[in-house]
Formats: structure tokens, sequence, C-alpha cells
């Protein structure tokens, strides 16, 4: 009786089904389709609905920060960038993960991912989708040059090659994340990392850049930026316009995403770019500093949070485990171009077609090395772009300098 | 040639009001104006005056937004801090630097257009008009980004149309230096703004009573001599208006900054600096601190041009 009055009233029974909320970072539809597919295999027990957060990383923090520090009730799900999840758990906005949904999520996920995902040995974001940079490069460019690109290549190596063939070697020399992912790739490969020990007071940090591997990384850094393998507008090159470069006739070697793949096919299908582009793309392990010191490729991609203001957190944590299943992994990498977290996914021979690099992006996540682990990231992030943009005038000297600015600014005695 | 303004007004007395005693008419009035402004004035200080109060009130806290627990007092601190950082200094000096360039290349440009629109043809004065104001109606943002495509050094065209002009190449990485993204960065904003300036001028222009001009072509001055001892005196106040509203938006530019270099090569204004520490850094106290001290600059501005030009607004209404 009172189903059915319920049901005259308009709203039948989806009227109690709970509405999850989930704030994605923009992409080509995947994350859409898989709520809606999650919703329905959830059998009426939830209903996920999308909303799309800014395109920029550092804008999608503002928004989630500002809500949940407000304590907004209507975030039940967030698509987190790998570098948020600490200051998000330091600041108890994030619904503790269940043991039993720690446990399903973590199974077979590559190392880097999972990492991303804890903080203070515990898992507090549900690792998604995980992305690195490899190094891209043109066939025909490195075999005019005589590089073995089956063998590990280093950067010096990479310089040396551009220069002689004339062609560019595009990285990402612009004032923004993509230089602090550059930097944390170097400073890793050289053995060391921008904060050696983390710390719940900011003041107590363990700061690594005044460190011979520091400088070493340092030195790298300028000697690319002021070598003639890079473009002139270097001090501004973003991940668009390098790939815009190694799309053109001066494309030589490349550290990028591997979204410029999918781009480049994307281009030959509108016709904007020659067939014969992409067939000479080559892909390999990201450079090294020295030869005899393993790369450090970046590691990139999204963790699931949810909202500890989430009226319905168990819900919540269940669609994640939905979202996250290697089916719904396998799928957005296909269709979206965005490598999966879960191991298994690249042995899907769908995957394997689709991406012919699955087993670089495989073997590069699990050598990757994430940016610095911390709540204080975007202090972080801005000391270190303030001393180290642009790129070509860093020196021996600049990791001290950029260590005293973190000291000061974490101490609140300095403006950033 | 003596300076030609309108004569002064005698001033007179009203009938009802003798002795500097107030009539129960004035008095009514004033009670009727009261509660006719009341609401307004009242909504005004609830957006504008409980915001500014907030942020004094915040800028003498420690206070983190994603560490409420460890909110503390530190009373000056904040600002002892912010005014012993060069960074402030920095600030302050290019935030200063595009204010007087862009409201100067604005005031003679805008002026410019102000007698262009103002001579023009009755039958052409609203497409004159409305083609010039096009510029003010885009969104800072939007047209923030357009100049940055324009001046980039991949998808940019600058570099291909004016490599004719000396120090401008293929390769001139605009946005990859101070000078050459200030350049940038001025140039948008005069481009957005100076429309808005020649509005205002052209409604001092309408101001000025024809009758003085054509007094002085019968004393037999120039063109020039008309502008300069005529025109211009005529419209102080309409250029003081014009000057003071574009120095305090010049003063507060963040959009351009923002998209364009996003502070790199020094390029970060007052109001990138607050925006960092506020809403980047989430460090509310520091941010707010930041924003009084812009607030308080602002004021500053706005009160030396008030006794600079020695204007008083209420004459210029009309009222006194």
């Amino acid at each position: 009786m009172a189903s059915t009055l319920a049901a005259c009233g308009g709203g039948g029974s989806d009227s109690a089904t709970p509405v999850l909320n989930w704030y994605i970072n923009p992409d080509s539809g995947g994350q859409a389709a898989i709520a809606e597919r999650c919703s329905e295999e959830s059998g009426g027990a939830y209903t996920i609905q999308v909303s799309q957060l800014p395109r920029e990383s550092s804008a999608q923090r503002e928004q989630l920060v500002r809500r949940l520090a407000a304590e907004d009730s209507s975030i039940d799900i967030m698509s987190l960038d790998v570098v948020f999840p600490p200051e998000l758990a330091q600041a108890g906005f994030l619904a503790p993960v269940p043991e039993d949904i720690a446990q399903e999520v973590s199974e077979g996920v590559l190392e880097g991912a999972l990492q991303s995902a804890t903080w203070e040995d515990e898992l507090v974001t549900i690792p998604f989708w995980a992305n690195t940079q490899l190094l891209w490069y043109r066939k025909s460019v490195a075999e005019a040059a005589g590089l073995d690109m089956t063998q590990p290549v280093t950067w010096d190596q990479l310089v040396e090659a551009a220069e002689s063939q004339g062609v560019l070697l595009s990285a990402q020399g612009r004032r923004a994340e993509s230089l602090m992912v550059w930097f944390n790739a170097l400073i890793e490969s050289a053995g060391g990392s921008i904060i050696e020990e983390n710390s719940d007071n900011p003041e107590d940090v363990q700061w690594g850049l005044s460190s011979p591997e520091s400088d070493r990384a340092a030195e790298v850094m300028a000697t690319v930026a002021n070598s003639s393998a890079v473009g002139a507008g270097f001090t501004t090159s973003s991940e668009d316009t390098s790939a815009t470069e190694f799309e053109s006739d001066a494309g030589g070697f490349m550290v990028n995403w591997p979204f410029v793949y999918a781009r480049a096919q994307a281009a030959v299908e509108a016709g904007t770019l020659d067939a014969s582009v992409p067939e000479d793309y080559g892909w390999a392990l990201y450079p090294r500093v020295d030869a005899d010191s393993p790369a450090a490729p970046p590691l990139g991609g999204i963790d699931l949070g949810v909202s500890a203001f989430s009226a319905h957190p168990d819900l919540a944590y269940d669609a994640t485990a939905c979202i996250v299943s290697d089916e719904n992994q396998a799928e957005y990498m296909i269709t979206n171009g965005n490598p999966a977290s879960s191991a298994a996914v690249y042995d899907d021979p769908e995957v394997q077609e689709a991406y012919p690099m699955a087993d670089t992006i495989r073997e590069s996540l699990e050598a990757a090395a994430s940016r610095p682990q911390t709540p204080y990231y975007s202090e972080v992030l801005g000391s270190l772009l303030r001393e180290y943009h642009p790129p070509g005038a860093v020196d021996d000297q600049t990791g001290e300098r950029a260590q005293e600015l973190m000291q000061a600014v974490l101490s609140g005695e300095q403006l950033l | 040639m003596s300076q030609t303004t309108l004569p002064p007004v005698e001033k007179t007395q009203p009938v009802s009001a003798p002795g500097g005693t107030i009539s129960d008419r004035s008095k009514a009035e004033r009670k009727l104006g009261w509660m006719l402004a009341g609401p307004a004035f009242l909504v005004m200080l609830l957006v504008t005056a409980y915001p500014i109060l907030q942020a004094v009130y915040y800028s003498l806290f420690n206070y983190r937004l994603t560490d409420p627990e460890n909110r503390s007092f530190n009373g000056l601190s904040n600002y002892w801090v912010i005014l012993t950082d060069q960074l402030w200094w920095t600030s302050v000096a290019i935030t200063l630097l595009i204010t007087v360039v862009t409201v100067a290349v604005e005031l003679v440009l805008g002026f410019a257009l102000a007698l262009v629109m103002a001579k023009a043809l009755s039958s052409i004065r609203p497409v004159v008009r409305a083609s010039i104001l096009i510029p003010y109606a885009v969104i800072t943002v939007v047209s923030a980004f357009a100049w940055q495509f324009a001046f980039r050094i991949d998808t940019g065209f600058v570099n291909n149309w004016f490599t004719w002009l000396p120090g401008v190449s293929d390769t001139t990485d605009w946005f990859g230096g101070t000078g050459t993204s200030l350049f940038v960065i001025c140039l948008a904003e005069i481009w957005k703004t100076t429309p808005f300036i020649s509005l205002l001028l052209l409604a001092g222009l309408a101001q000025v009573p024809e009758v003085l001009q054509e007094a002085a072509k019968v004393d037999g001055a120039t063109r020039w001599q008309r502008m300069w001892k005529v025109t211009i005196p005529n419209m102080k106040a309409a250029i003081m208006v014009a000057l003071l509203f574009r120095t305090l938006d010049a003063f507060r530019v963040f959009d351009s900054i923002y998209i364009m270099t996003a502070g790199a090569n020094n390029t970060e204004s007052v109001s990138f600096l607050a925006y960092r520490q506020t809403i980047a850094r989430v460090e509310i106290g520091l941010g707010s601190a930041v924003s009084v001290l812009l607030f308080l600059a602002v004021v500053l501005i706005a009160f030396l041009f008030i006794k600079g030009f020695k204007i008083d607004l209420a004459q210029a209404r009309g009222e006194r």
C-alpha cells in the first residue's frame, strides 16, 4: 500500500535511491560512462551523478578544499590528482577507508599508484588510474643519430643526439606543475628527493635540496634548457606545446604523458597530420640523469577520495570499488587514454591493441617516483617554481635557495 | 588669452532656511531621504563593510583553512611579514608600473576616441560608439586568452606579422621575459579598458557649454587653444573620475597576469599575491593581511586623486 502510494506520488522507488555526487576532473566522458554503469550495477542501492571540476589540477584542489573546509555535504566522491591526498587526509577531509574495501582495491595495484593513495602508511584514497611520462622519439631521428633506444638513455645523450640532427628535444619548461614533474624526475633519478623526511609539523620537514643529487639534477636541467636542442619558447613550453613541437618537422625527442599518442592518431583522422608522423613514433622509458643510475619516471593519475562530510560514506566506498574495477579501468584506458592503476589491465588484449606501448607504460609505472608527498604540497610547489624558473638560470646554488625559501614560507616568515 | 570657465554662480540662501536653522520641510525631506536610501545603505554596508571588517579580523590570525584547529592570534605579525618581504615590494612596483603605463596611454587614446565620437556625424554616431565599446564588453579572461594566443610563440600570429619591427622575429618569446610579458599585459589592459575611459570623457565633453567654445572662437582662439583653455579645464571633474576609476581598476589587475604568465618572470601584481596566499595556499590570515593592505592602497589612491585634483564632486554635480 505504502509503495503504491509512493509510486503514485510520482517519485517511484527511485526517489528513495541515494544520489552520490562524484566530482570529476574533465575527461572525454569516460568517468560519466563509468558512473552510469556502476549506478545500474548497484541495483538501486545508489545513483552516481557526476559534476565537473576545472581543468587545471591546482584549480580543482582550490575548489575542493574550499568546499570541504565549509563541510559541504554535496561532495561524496572526488577525483583527486595524486599529489593532493596527503593534504586532504591531514585536514580530516577524507572519510576513513573501510578495511574490506582497502583490501579489495589494493590487490594487484601498481606500486607507485598505491603509494600515491597512501598517507602515513594508511590507504586514504582509492587508486583509480595512473599516469606516467615516457620518452618519445622519432625512430628515424634516433637511428640517424646512432642511438640504441633499446638501451637506457641519458639526458646528455639526448641533447647531443638532438643537436647533432638539428631537431628538438621537447620538455616542459613552463612555470607550472610540469616543471615540478620534470625536476622531481631528475632529482629522484640522481638518487635524491625534494623532501627526505616528512613531518606533521611544517617546520620540521627534512629537505633534500642542498645535496649533491639536487645539484646534479639542476645541472642536467640547465644543460637541457641552455642547449640548442630546445625550442625558442622553452620557458613557456607546456605538455601541449611539446606535443605540437614533436608533431612538427623539427620533432626529435620528447618527454610527455601517453596522451600524445592518442593526440597524434586523432590529428591523422582529422586530416591535420600526415599518417607517417605517428608511424615514426617510438617510445622508451624516461631518460636517466646518469648512465649508472636508474630512471625515475614521473607519476601522475587520479585517486578517488570520499568526503568526510558525505551523508553516505559507506555507499560512496562501495561505488568507488565499482568504479575502479579492472573492467572499468580497461574500458577507461581504451576510450579515454588514461592508463590503469591495476597491473592486470595491461594484459587485456584490447588494451594491448589500442596501446602498443602498454608494456612500457606498466614498466614505467613500476619504476616511477612520486612527487613530494606532503600536506604542504602547494607551498613546496610554489617555492620550487619561484627558484627553478626559468630553468636555464638554475645552478648549484638554486637548491639551497629554494630550500631556505620553502622553510621560511612554511614557518610563516615569508610570502609566496 | 585667459582661461575661460563658467562664471561663478552667486550663492543665495534658500528663503525657507534663514540663519542656519533647519526648517520643518527640510527635516521632513531629510527623513524621507533616509527612509528611501536607508535600505540600500544597509545592504551596501552588509556586502562591502562586512567582508572588509572580516578580512581585517582574519588578518590578525595565523589561520590555515586546512588546519582550523591550530588557528592562533598573532597580532600584527602578518603585516610585519608582508612589509619586510621583498616579494611584496616587487609586486607593488610591478602593479604601479602597469597602472601608470596603462592609465597614461588610455587617457590619451580615450580622449582621442571621445573626440571622434563627439564629432562623428549623428547618423553614424551610434555605430561608432558601439564599435569603440566592443572591447569593453569582452570578459577580461577571454580577452587575456585572446592576447595570449596572439603572442604565443607556437600558435600566435604576431611574430609572423611584425617581423619587420626591430627586435621581433619568428622566435621572439613574448612571455619568456619580464619586459616583453609586461608589454603584452599592458597592451591587453589598454585595449580592454580604453573604451571605458573614452565613454566617461565623452560624457565630460558633452558637458562643456557650447557657448564657451563659441565665445573663444569669436575671441580668435585657435583649435589647440580652445582645447587646452576651454575644453579640458571644463572637463576636469570628468577627467578625474575617469582617471580615478581606471587607476583603481588597474591597481587591482589580476586576470591578464593570471592567464598570460601565471606570475612567471616577476610579473606578479599585488592582487596576484593576495590570490596566492588566500586561495592557493589557503593561508587565510596572511592573505587577508595582503588584501587589507591592497584595500588601504586603493583608499590612499582615491584620497590622493581627490586632493590632487582639488575637485569637490558635490560641486561638480551642481549641489553647491
